[in-house]
This record gives C-alpha cells, sequence and structure tokens, in this order.
C-alpha cells in the first residue's frame, strides 16, 4: 500500500546517528524514516495499548504524538501501564505518558488532550493526525474511533484485550472494512467484562500494543501490507495467533455511505454503557460518572435501599437474621471474602434474570430461586455497584424491596470501615 | 468430530471448557449441539432463532455470514470458532 504520510521530514546527523539501525533496512531506509518524522500519530487513551505505543512510537523516530486521556495514575494500572511508574501515582496519565515520552526522545512534538473523547470533540481532535490508534478501554468509545476515522477517512490501528485475549487489526474504509463491518452493533451491557472488571494479563498489552505501533509505522511509511482486511487473534494460553479474515460490509451503516454523511451519534445510547471503565479504586474513590446509573442493566427509576458497613456490622453482631449475597466472581471470593456469605456471581444471576424477564424460564427453574423471598438480603460486591444492579434486578422480579438492601461501598468500604486487614483489590 | 472455540467471556457458561467438541453437519447443528450441552450460552448465541447480530462465528478463517449463515456444511476436522467484541486497552 502507498505510505499513509508522503511528505519527508529533514533528518538531522544526530537523527541519522539515532534512527542508524532502520536507515539500514533495505525496505526501510531514509525514506522511511523521513516519513515518520514528519508523521503525526494520536493516541488515544495512554493505559495498557497506550504504554508500549507510546513508548515505541516516540523510540521510532514519529515526529508528533497526540495523546487523548483524562485519568490520573492509579496504583492498579502499575501491573501493565508501563509508561508510567511509582512516582506518578496521582499524576494526570498523559502528563507522566509525556515526561517518558520526551526522556525516551526530546525532539517529539506531543500534544496533550485532556478531555474525554465525545461527539462533539472527536472530529476536531482527530483531524490533524495521519494515523489514529485506538487504545481506549471501552465500546463506546470505540465505536465512536470508528465512525470518526470513517468519516475523516483515516486508518484506525485497532488493538483490544481481555484476560488472555488479544486482538489486531487496522480498520481503514478508503481501503477495506471498518469496525462495523465486523462488530455491527455491540454486545449487550454486562455480558462481556472490561479489563477493570474482568482482569487482564499485565504483558498482554504489550503483546498487542507493540504489534499495533508496528501497523502504525507500516501504514506511515508503506513498508509491507498492513492488517486491512484481517484480523489477529492472540490467545495468551495456548499459545496461538490465528488470522481471520474482515470483509466490508455493503450494508455497513457507516463506511458503506459517502463519508460527509456519516453522523457521530449518542455512543453511550447506542452501547448502553459509559465510555470509560472506571470502577471505585482500592481506596474507595468514585471515579467520575459509575454511579450515574448510565448502562446499568436493569431500570433504575426508584432508588434502592442501601446500609452502611458500620450498620450491616451491628446487625450481624445482633443476630440478625440477614441473607447476605456476594454476586462477585469466583476468583474474587478468594481475595477475600465475609463470613457466612451465599455466592452468586452477578454475570449468573443477570442471566437467569433475562431469562426470566422474557418468559424463557420460571424463576422457580433458575439460581435465583436460591434467594429467599422471605428473609432481608443484603447483595455485597467489590465496590457497591454490581451488587446494586442485583438489587435492582430482584426488585423487578418482584422480591420486597423494603427487605432488598445493597452493602453501600461493598467491600472496600467494609475494608475500610470494619476490617482494615481484609485485603482489598 | 468438529470443535468450537468458546471466547473468554462466554466460558463461564460453559464450565470454563475453551474448546466444545460438537456433532453435526452443518453450523447451525454444530451450535444446537454445543447449546445443547450448555444451555446457559444458548440466550448469548440466539435471538429466537436467528444468531445474535454481535456474535462472530467463523469457519477456519471465514465469516459464516459470508458463507451459508447457519446453513454452512462443515468437516469433521473444522474449528469453529465464535470471536467475541472486546474492549479493553
Amino acid at each position: 500500500m502507498d505510505p499513509v504520510v508522503k511528505q519527508l521530514g529533514d533528518l538531522s546527523n544526530a537523527d541519522i546517528r539515532r534512527y542508524g539501525r532502520h536507515l539500514i533496512i533495505p525496505e526501510f531506509g531514509m525514506d522511511g524514516q523521513r516519513r515518520l518524522k514528519a508523521s503525526a500519530v494520536l493516541l488515544i487513551g495512554t493505559g495498557g495499548l497506550g504504554s508500549p505505543l507510546a513508548l515505541y512510537l516516540a523510540a521510532a523516530g514519529v515526529g508528533r504524538i497526540g495523546l487523548v486521556d483524562y485519568d490520573v495514575v492509579d496504583e492498579s494500572n502499575l501491573q501493565r501501564q508501563v509508561i508510567h511508574g511509582q512516582s506518578s501515582l496521582g499524576v494526570p496519565k498523559i502528563e507522566s505518558a509525556a515526561r517518558r515520552i520526551l526522556d525516551i526522545n526530546p525532539s517529539v512534538q506531543i500534544d496533550k488532550y485532556e478531555v474525554p473523547l465525545t461527539s462533539d470533540n472527536a472530529l476536531d481532535i482527530l483531524e490533524p493526525y495521519d494515523v489514529i490508534i485506538d487504545g481506549t478501554d471501552n465500546f463506546p468509545t470505540r465505536y465512536l474511533v470508528n465512525d470518526a476515522c470513517v468519516k475523516l477517512g483515516k486508518p484506525n490501528v485497532y488493538g483490544s484485550i481481555l484476560r488472555f485475549d488479544g486482538q489486531l487489526s487496522v480498520f481503514y474504509a478508503k481501503e477495506g472494512p471498518c469496525y462495523r463491518c465486523m462488530f455491527p452493533e455491540p454486545p449487550p451491557p454486562g455480558l462481556v467484562p472490561s479489563c477493570a472488571e474482568g482482569g487482564v494479563l499485565g504483558v498482554l498489552p504489550g503483546t498487542i500494543g507493540t504489534m499495533q505501533a508496528t501497523e502504525a509505522i507500516k501504514l506511515i511509511t508503506g513498508v509491507g501490507d498492513p492488517m486491512i482486511g484481517r484480523m489477529l487473534l492472540y490467545d495468551a494460553l495456548e499459545p496461538s495467533f490465528t488470522t481471520i479474515r474482515i470483509r466490508k460490509n455493503p450494508n455497513c451503516p457507516v463506511c458503506s455511505i459517502p463519508a460527509d454523511q456519516v453522523e457521530l451519534i449518542d455512543y453511550e445510547a447506542f452501547c448502553g454503557m459509559p465510555s470509560h471503565d472506571h470502577v471505585p479504586n482500592a481506596n474507595g474513590m468514585l471515579d467520575l460518572g459509575v454511579l450515574a446509573g448510565v448502562g446499568q442493566s436493569a431500570a433504575a427509576e426508584a432508588p434502592i435501599r442501601s446500609i452502611t458497613p458500620t450498620a450491616l456490622k451491628a446487625r450481624l453482631d445482633a443476630g440478625d437474621d440477614i441473607y447476605l449475597l456476594d454476586v462477585r466472581n469466583p476468583e474474587e471470593f478468594e481475595i477475600a471474602i465475609l463470613d457466612g456469605v451465599h455466592k452468586l456471581p452477578k454475570p449468573r444471576l443477570q442471566l437467569a434474570y433475562e431469562d426470566v424477564k422474557s418468559g424463557r424460564r420460571a424463576l422457580e427453574d433458575t439460581v435465583i430461586a436460591d434467594v429467599p423471598a422471605g428473609r432481608e438480603v443484603i447483595a455485597i460486591c467489590r465496590s457497591g455497584v454490581r451488587s446494586a444492579d442485583v438489587v435492582t434486578m430482584l426488585r423487578d422480579l418482584g422480591y420486597d424491596s423494603a427487605k432488598l438492601a445493597n452493602l453501600e461501598g461493598g467491600l472496600l468500604a467494609w475494608a475500610r470501615q470494619i476490617d482494615p486487614a481484609m485485603p482489598v483489590y | 468430530m468438529p470443535s468450537i472455540k468458546i471466547p473468554t467471556p462466554l466460558r463461564i457458561y460453559t464450565g470454563s471448557q475453551t474448546q466444545v467438541a460438537v456433532t453435526g453437519a452443518t453450523i447451525g447443528e454444530a451450535l444446537a449441539d454445543l447449546t445443547g450441552q450448555y444451555p446457559e450460552l444458548r440466550p448469548h448465541l440466539y435471538n429466537g432463532d436467528s444468531l445474535r447480530s454481535f456474535v462472530n462465528v467463523f469457519i477456519g478463517e471465514e465469516d459464516i455470514r459470508f458463507l451459508s449463515g447457519l446453513d454452512t456444511d462443515i468437516a469433521e476436522t473444522d474449528a469453529i470458532r465464535i470471536i467475541p467484541s472486546i474492549a479493553g486497552g
């Protein structure tokens, strides 16, 4: 394919010393390096994928790097977001990333966008860049990035990770399919966990992010065949790399129409979930918007009852008859757990809930039947978000809302108020 | 027997099985066998009798939407995969 970057930057003698190992690759040479120097790349997200991307693209000599992120560095990021370090805790991620980029390569021009990417600002933010790299952590932003790239005619280097699985592709509507050709609609809210909910092996974004960096460099320089019309699937456990073919959908709602007619929509509404994967961190700090109720699986018109850890402790000590329902996933039970809880992971409960609501199964035939209707039920999870969803679902199924409550702040709050020795995660 | 590779988000419904051996001469029959073995999977894959639009099923490197959909013939040695939408970064 023709190089996306037509302009050739000028290399100084210092550049030639620095990039010598590129310049002597026959396919790459002076032209490749000069295109990199003239190139502008936008990284959406400076987290797991954005870390290796920024490190390697800066080192490789990309002239201008835009960073979009409004998060601050949290302790739970450091297991995989290797551009940030202990000394950056609490610092905005783009500041932390910019410091590291400039240490690696002081000649890089860095543009910082410390804002959420939205339908209102996406076109303006993406416009100046040759290549867009999607390293976000949520479905709404992925659809937004795709649609904005289609509208602007820009290549979108896609990488996505969960647990031990990774995906890589280049979506470039001018040359092949877009993200929506492969994934016309998002999965229903609650089915696919984010990394914050489902976990991710810390090395995995390194594997996928470095491959995204490679694809970006190939697009910029025109070297090799970019991963257009194909997707690489990485299974770290087997381990295996599998390539599948993605075809352009002739009826794609976005890339089959003239680019100037593509409209950016409300992507949170489209996906039924918020455009971030924040959950409260181990210090119990609630991140932006997490309680806004967006994307909750059951309608939450009326507020649900909640109980503080202190109040729950007092009631348990008094010997009150309470059915404690822990809705976390099995792996989480191993980390920390309250005595005497009944375990019912939210995904199983939600599936049963949906079956009952749609009439596929009677409540008595599902796992929900174990939850007693006559007793007081207090739902528990890590931070109080999933358990609030569960309380809403149970109420919706006819459980007496006066006998349902959510443990406010979850086990994080319990550890702070009642049991400081309990490990938090 | 053909086998179906189960993506991470759906493994909670297959008792953590990553690969399930199935019987059937078509994709539709193979998926019916899979959801017979693991009934909790069915609502995640189907809306009534048709596959949900976010469910991507591939044989080898090909999307069954561009073959014959659920009527696509399969061979004993075919590797079928359900490709998940994941969004982590």
